[in-house]
């Protein structure tokens, strides 16, 4: 049947929608997650060079300090003392990169607008979120081995085990950088990232460095409560001459679901972050 | 609708209808403050192959406009369509059709020049090999070669503008939107911009979109040109088209060396048009009269007054002057 509708009548229609008419532009296709992670992983790498060499070797420092300190008070050898320094500084070197300075980051990124950058790219936002937390993840590594190292010779602990170190940094650093993420991008203000990323900081220091069989109990309900204590366990267990692999497994896994879990919430709160 | 209007329509690359955003006001201790509306109604088409700019003082509601454009921002209602997609249904489609220089430079600011462009390709879906191959080219374009390897955070404030627009430009979009692109650019950067911007319009038919404060830029390079305040847009034409509004009259600054001589009748009759800042007065008047306030200053006391005093033809802050715009805020360099 051929249309009566006379042309005239078409006018407003043409005219409140004049786009609709034509047909839609192809879209330009969206960046594949592992690509683009790898891209972002490797941008915040090459970050580590301009901007991060200074707070890396802060990071050394402290844990190192902490540990030359504690050796005034606990006697070398192989004792439960001497393994939670060690392990406890350690760590502490992923908390304050991983949590800390990656809560700074994305609190700062959000403050400042930066996040529009990514948002105004067709990436997804697990690649952001990931490749920023396994970057400052991989920053640990140096700090890490490095306090790992002078803790055993300070202490005279067994260097034998000291790979567990390869799964600790990473599952560690998985926890603490997905907390720091998740902290960063929620902060509703820079100043409270900061804060958080801080405090965070602070508890697995405090709480991280000394045997958990000293503590009083509630403390150690606290200690429980934090993700690194779980990557500080791990890596004092391997000190053992024959150590007990299922807790070691046990506890890293408590890091890597910690880790999924808030690196997951860290990728909702970038989505909200970057589409106000 | 001729057959003309309706083609125009159609060449419509970018259509935006009534848009409306609130910003609620901020929470007083007694009552709430009321809310601002950031953006009232805006309404505008960009053709196909079209440098429009969005010309306003800061606090006119440019950035509002352009996040809403970008998909970073809800509007409260009214629609977005680009290139045939809404983008208030669907802000995750803006990204895949535009690409955008916004004002923030800091999640690049670490990388170098050239892995910041290598990166945001990638970003935009290209493959290793081909975000380096536009990388490089785009570099070259821009005559970025010697700075590539220098990190965003150190080079001076055009440089690094200069470099994010590079990085804007590795991986094509048919829709550029620049958030005052220029900033800080010395005229041989500037030049690099624009030219960049000509080749892919002639080539490509891309359409851009800028933002901008500065009068003279959106003079020379826009084609149109929406003067927005206050949320509204309150005139939409050409640039030349908006000149013609003010073509009978030509603009007079006059600057005293201390207080102006309203002892002097013909000055003091002036005073109450003139728009005044510290020692300088702007006038905008019929060119008859013009020349009888030159003669007025230019001899007897009022001279003795007079510092210094200029004659020129209206420019588009006349314009959004006479359109009731306020004045502060356009910059002219």
């Amino acid at each position: 049947m051929v249309s009566t509708v006379p042309a005239e009548a078409l006018v407003p229609v043409l005219r409140q929608e004049p786009v609709a008419a034509a047909e839609a532009a192809p879209l330009a296709p969206r960046a594949r997650l592992l690509p683009s992670l790898a891209a972002v992983y490797r941008a915040q790498l090459s970050r580590a060079r301009v901007a991060r060499m200074p707070l890396l070797f802060v990071a050394t420092f402290q844990s190192v300090g902490i540990m030359i300190m504690m050796r005034g008070v606990v006697d070398g050898g192989d004792g439960e003392a001497a393994r939670a320094v060690v392990a406890g500084s350690s760590v502490l070197v992923v908390a304050f990169v991983a949590l800390n300075l990656l809560a700074q980051y994305f609190g700062s990124l959000r403050a400042s607008g930066g996040l529009d950058t990514y948002a105004t790219l067709p990436v997804p936002p697990a690649s952001v979120v990931l490749g920023a937390a396994a970057a400052y993840a991989s920053f640990t590594v140096p700090g890490a081995v490095v306090t790992a190292v002078a803790g055993s010779a300070l202490f005279g602990l067994p260097l034998a085990h000291l790979w567990v170190l390869a799964a600790v940094i990473p599952l560690a650093g998985a926890a603490l950088a997905g907390l720091g993420a998740a902290l960063g991008l929620l902060a509703p203000r820079q100043e409270l990232a900061t804060l958080f990323g801080q405090m965070g900081m602070s508890a697995a220091l405090l709480l991280g460095v000394l045997p958990a069989s000293n503590l009083p109990a509630p403390i150690q309900w606290l200690r429980d409560l934090l993700p690194s204590t779980y990557g500080v366990e791990a890596f004092a267990r391997s000190f053992d001459a024959s150590p007990d692999w299922v807790a070691v497994l046990a506890d890293l896994s408590v890091c890597a679901g910690v880790g999924v879990a808030s690196l997951a919430v860290a990728t909702w709160a970038y989505r909200r972050a970057a589409t106000r | 609708m001729t057959a003309e209007a309706a083609a125009q329509a159609r060449e419509a690359v970018c259509t935006v209808r009534d848009l409306v955003r609130t910003y609620p006001g901020g929470r007083g201790r007694s009552a709430p403050a009321a809310a601002v509306r950031a953006n009232d109604g805006i309404t505008f088409d960009v053709r196909r192959g079209e440098v429009f700019g969005i010309l306003g003082p800061n606090g006119a509601g440019k950035s509002t406009l352009v996040r809403q454009l970008t998909g970073l921002l809800r509007p409260d209602s009214g629609t977005v369509d680009v290139l045939g997609h809404d983008l208030v249904r669907h802000p995750d489609r803006a990204s895949r059709l535009i690409g955008y220089l916004g004002q923030d430079s800091s999640a690049l600011d670490d990388l170098t020049v050239a892995l910041a462009a290598e990166t945001t390709g990638r970003l935009r879906g290209l493959d290793v090999r081909t975000a380096r191959a536009r990388r490089d080219e785009v570099l070259a374009e821009l005559g970025l070669e010697e700075l590539a390897s220098r990190p965003i955070r150190r080079l001076s404030g055009g440089q690094r503008r200069l470099a994010c627009f590079a990085a804007v430009l590795v991986g094509e979009r048919p829709v550029l939107v620049l958030d005052e692109p220029t900033t800080g650019m010395d005229p041989v950067a500037r030049r690099a911009v624009w030219a960049a911007v000509d080749r892919r319009r002639a080539e490509r038919g891309t359409t851009v979109l800028l933002v901008t404060h500065n009068v003279i830029e959106a003079e020379t390079v826009l084609d149109r040109v929406a003067v927005i305040d206050r949320g509204r847009v309150i005139a939409c034409d050409t640039p030349a088209g908006l000149k013609a509004l003010v073509a009978g009259e030509v603009r007079l600054d006059l600057v005293w060396r201390e207080d102006p001589p309203l002892s002097v009748p013909e000055i003091a009759a002036l005073e109450g048009r003139a728009q005044c800042s510290g020692r300088r007065w702007s006038l905008r008047m019929p060119h008859d009269q013009a020349r009888a306030v030159v003669a007025t200053v230019t001899g007897g006391p009022a001279f003795a007054a007079l510092d210094d005093f200029t004659l020129a033809t209206p420019s588009l802050e006349d314009v959004y002057l006479m359109l009731g715009g306020r004045g502060e805020g356009l910059v002219k360099q």
